[in-house]
């Protein structure tokens, strides 16, 4: 039998369907993957047992000729989705041993549809970071190598392990969650698809709060079919969310090779950035170039408020984040070090708990939302916001059906090489991403090319809200034009 | 806008983060970097804009104001890092 594990999620699901293996073959092929990846450090907990369980009751459906749209699939969660009676930690020192007794609802969704879980995966410290570096648990370290380099590569952040497992064939498709490009820019330093949806689309119940207006749960997979397969059964309305979207969940999967003649495609003239580098231009002109050849009218647009996406989401999501990380307190879950008196213990707790970067993302925060600096800081960021949604609606009322930008303003970076003397650089590195998370809007990245020392380079397509559809239509117009990356070497394994 | 010493003492204190006398002085210039870096937003002409709050217009839901769990102690508690008799265990508030 060929490996198991370079299936593709719907060629895992059709050959469960078809008995040409089982579920337990499939998720045992995984489980030994993953067990031997652990230099990669994808995984903060490994479920093996579970997994097994779980998908000798996904064979059991299957063969009743029952089970739903991911019956039998093995799946890595990004470690902050909570999972009943699973350790959640969000890779902070300060949730470390945290057992939920409670499900998300993200993946209630995808064990409802029979998926198997075989693990919690890393990520940025409370998802605030650009290259995993800031895990208490760790850096990941992605499968990819430079051009005859051994040096450990970033696999991007905050869903760093989600991107990296599904690269390295870890898992068929991972959740992970997007603030200000967690999903797409991971999924660009990888080669794989991420989409973050419409602010809405999938519930936040359960998730570990980081920036409530800017949270949203996605999936990375190794092609954008995987892609839409799995946001069907993570999207939907939720009473426990009351930003949760209350619409029909569309059959993402049938917009997956849907002609895109006529399509209307912005390029935002802002995002062609002064230094913007010759390789990611080119890469950015190959892209325009694929959608043209595929029936799609290019269009020039203008997104006049652009730059400031950036420092106003360094004043939204610290801002919000002061608030959420609030409850780590040391009192009902959590780390705890005894102090003189309760605020003592509140502040060692939260000195040792959290690292460098949450504390200063915390103290940012409290700066702004502090008495006489709330309306220069965080009411104007909002207010900024609104602008930069109009930017985006002007297009739309104007025609354009999707934007396309690049994904990262560079390919990924080895550890250690960007953030350590300025913070400021590292954020950088979500310029092309961030805007989408103000607007609210759908974004996905796939994979177009190479960069000239060997690493994986993403486009990112912006829809209209609710209209993931028309992003995956694209995404496989520049999938099936896009040259084929071809994997790394498993030098892992 | 920047910030001196004794505010990152006193911002650190509001958030409940212990800084030690080494760390402050990074903190600092850390903090300031930052506050840099989002410094052109005041430059934004913003008279007159509403601040953002939802994606598309909507109306906030609201649910039934009726119980829907409880009596689940044991599972509220399962991961106090203190408990007794029912109760998260702190130290003393109330002089």
């Amino acid at each position: 039998m060929t490996d198991l594990t370079r299936l593709t999620l719907a060629e895992a699901r059709d050959g469960l369907k078809a008995k040409k293996f089982t579920s337990v073959e499939l998720t045992q092929a995984h489980v030994d993957a993953v067990t031997r990846a652990k230099q990669l450090n994808c995984y903060i907990v490994e479920t093996p047992e579970k997994a097994l369980d779980m998908a000798k009751a996904a064979d059991a459906r299957l063969a009743r000729g029952e089970g739903g749209a991911l019956e039998g699939l093995p799946l890595g969660i990004k470690d902050l989705y909570c999972t009943d009676g699973v350790q959640t930690t969000a890779a902070s020192h300060i949730l470390e041993g945290f057992v939920p007794r409670y499900e998300s609802t993200v993946t209630s969704n995808l064990w409802r549809d029979g998926a198997v879980m075989l693990g919690k995966l890393n990520l940025d410290e409370f998802a605030m970071g650009s290259s995993n570096e800031t895990s208490y648990f760790g850096p990941v370290v992605s499968p990819w190598r430079r051009n005859g380099s051994d040096a450990k590569i970033v696999p991007g952040g905050s869903s760093g392990g989600s991107s990296a497992a599904v690269a390295a064939h870890l898992c068929l498709g991972a959740t992970a969650t997007d603030t200000g490009g967690s999903i797409r820019q991971p999924a660009a330093f990888t080669g794989t698809v991420g989409i973050k949806p419409t602010y809405g689309r999938c519930s936040r119940w359960g998730i570990v709060a980081f920036a409530s207006s800017l949270d949203q749960a996605g999936p990375i997979t190794r092609n954008v079919r995987d892609c839409a397969i799995m946001l069907r059964s993570m999207a939907g309305h939720d009473l426990k969310d009351t930003t949760s979207v209350d619409a029909p969940v569309p059959d993402y999967e049938k917009a997956v090779g849907a002609s895109v003649k006529g399509k209307v495609i912005g390029i935002p003239r802002e995002y062609r950035l002064d230094g913007l580098s010759p390789e990611i231009a080119a890469l950015w002109d190959r892209g325009i170039d694929w959608l043209r050849a595929a029936g799609a009218e290019i269009r020039d647009i203008s997104l006049p408020h652009t730059r400031h996406a950036l420092p106003a989401y360094y004043i939204v999501a610290p801002a919000e984040a002061s608030s959420n990380l609030a409850r780590y307190d040391g009192i009902r879950y959590g780390l705890r070090k005894t102090g003189k008196d309760i605020v003592d213990l509140y502040e060692k707790t939260r000195a040792e708990g959290f690292g460098k970067e949450v504390r200063r993302r915390i103290m940012i925060g409290t700066y702004v939302l502090s008495a006489g600096y709330y309306d220069a800081y965080y009411l104007r960021a909002q207010k900024i916001r609104s602008l930069i949604k109009r930017d985006f609606d002007l297009a739309y009322e104007a025609g354009v059906d999707a934007i396309l930008t690049p994904a990262t303003p560079s390919p990924a970076f080895a550890q250690g090489e960007k953030g350590s003397a300025d913070p400021v650089e590292m954020y950088l590195n979500d310029v092309f991403t961030v805007t989408v998370n103000m607007a609210g809007l759908p974004g996905l990245v796939v994979p177009a090319g190479l960069s000239s020392d060997g690493l994986p380079l993403g486009l990112q397509l912006i829809g209209r809200p609710f209209e993931e559809e028309t992003l995956f239509s694209l995404g496989e117009a520049i999938e099936q034009a896009a040259p084929k990356m071809v994997l790394p070497e498993p030098w892992w394994d | 806008m920047s910030v001196d010493l004794a505010t990152v003492r006193r911002i650190a204190h509001l958030a409940r983060i212990s800084v030690s006398a080494d760390e402050a002085p990074h903190l600092q210039n850390e903090l300031n970097a930052i506050l840099g870096f989002v410094e052109e937003l005041s430059s934004v002409n913003v008279e007159g804009v509403e601040p953002m709050t939802s994606v598309l217009p909507m109306r906030m839901k609201k649910r039934v104001d009726e119980i829907t769990d409880g009596y689940i102690q044991d599972k509220v508690l399962a991961n106090a890092p203190a408990r007794e008799d029912g109760f998260f265990v702190v130290p003393k508030v109330i002089e």
